[in-house]
């Protein structure tokens, strides 16, 4: 990716206000126009480099709830079952990682109660034990990219 | 934060994505039947409250290049863990980092999550990590990734059955 493009990631992960041209001031600064900064953004979804522009929540401020959950998944059942996790919508994140704890996924949704549902019936579909790990506490840093 | 039903049919819009136009507020606006600047109002009150933490980008680090992503627990005693974790959080290449639920059959407390273009920088820094953050003496346990199969941020206001479809109203 070229530095500029990066830079440009960069600035737009610190996140845009609710402003009526919130492009603007980044067109300036990159010697551009708003028009070509929004059509970056396009590419970039497209391109799959991206997965959403958009806000991003803070459930648990709403009454919501997230935990982490993670499986020990036969290898060769995985992409079964990584499939029927992937269908439920509180999920997100799901990752194979190299453990006996292989399947890692975040659940969220609007209450405890519902991920206890959506962890009951991800382990009666799959047969498998689920590992509710909630998180205690947060300590927070945002993902800046590195130069090259 | 109390949100209004209109906040949620607001943030359930949002939620597919800000419209990629110079003025995305006003398209927002349009789509959901509110003007510019109360798209904008409200879009404030609810970052200031908190409930969006910001407007911006989610990335796959795999396809930026980082393709040797790390989560790193470590089993540390409740009263070194708060240290531990705030010395972690500041370190640059540490993205994020949680205290957990201790589970009997894990019972790790301490994660992080670090990316690194190469396994082997991911594995020195995870030695620094441990070092700097007064953890050598933890047990710890290293996962690497290796396949990504969900990356979509989970539906919250617009999933089905979600809180959003309460309807309209003020």
């Amino acid at each position: 990716m070229p530095d500029r493009d990066r830079e440009l990631l960069a600035a737009l992960l610190r996140g845009i206000e609710p402003e009526e041209r919130p492009f603007r001031a980044l067109a300036e600064r990159f010697g551009t126009s708003e028009e070509a900064i929004v059509a970056r953004i396009r590419r970039w979804l497209a391109e799959g480099l991206l997965t959403r522009f958009g806000p991003l929540f803070d459930i648990e401020k709403l009454g919501g709830a997230v935990t982490l959950c993670a499986m020990a998944v036969p290898p060769e059942r995985f992409e079964a079952v990584a499939a029927a996790v992937g269908r439920h919508p509180e999920v997100a994140h799901n990752y194979e990682r190299a453990h006996h704890l292989n399947m890692w996924f975040v659940v969220a949704a609007e209450s405890r109660a519902r991920i206890d549902a959506v962890i009951r019936a991800i382990e009666r579909e799959t047969g498998l034990a689920v590992l509710d790990l909630p998180k205690e506490r947060e300590y927070f840093l945002e993902f800046v990219p590195e130069p090259p | 934060m109390e949100l209004s039903a209109t906040d949620r049919r607001l943030l359930a819009e949002l939620e597919r994505g800000l419209p990629l136009v110079p003025r995305p507020y006003a398209l927002l606006g349009a789509r959901v039947g509110l003007p510019e600047a109360e798209v904008m109002a409200r879009l404030r009150r609810l970052r200031d409250g908190g409930v969006v933490r910001r407007f911006g980008l989610v990335v796959r680090h795999r396809r930026l290049g980082y393709r040797a992503n790390a989560m790193v627990v470590w089993d540390v005693p409740e009263v070194r863990v708060r240290a531990a974790g705030l010395r972690l959080a500041a370190l640059p290449f540490v993205t994020l980092c949680y205290r957990r639920r201790r589970h009997p059959a894990w019972p790790y407390n301490l994660y992080c999550m670090i990316h690194g273009r190469v396994r082997a920088a991911v594995e020195e820094r995870i030695e620094e990590a441990s070092r700097l953050a007064g953890l050598r003496s933890c047990p710890r346990r290293v996962l690497f990734s290796r396949r990504c199969f969900k990356q979509t941020g989970a539906r919250y206001f617009s999933a089905p059955g979600a809180p959003a479809h309460a309807g309209p109203g003020p």
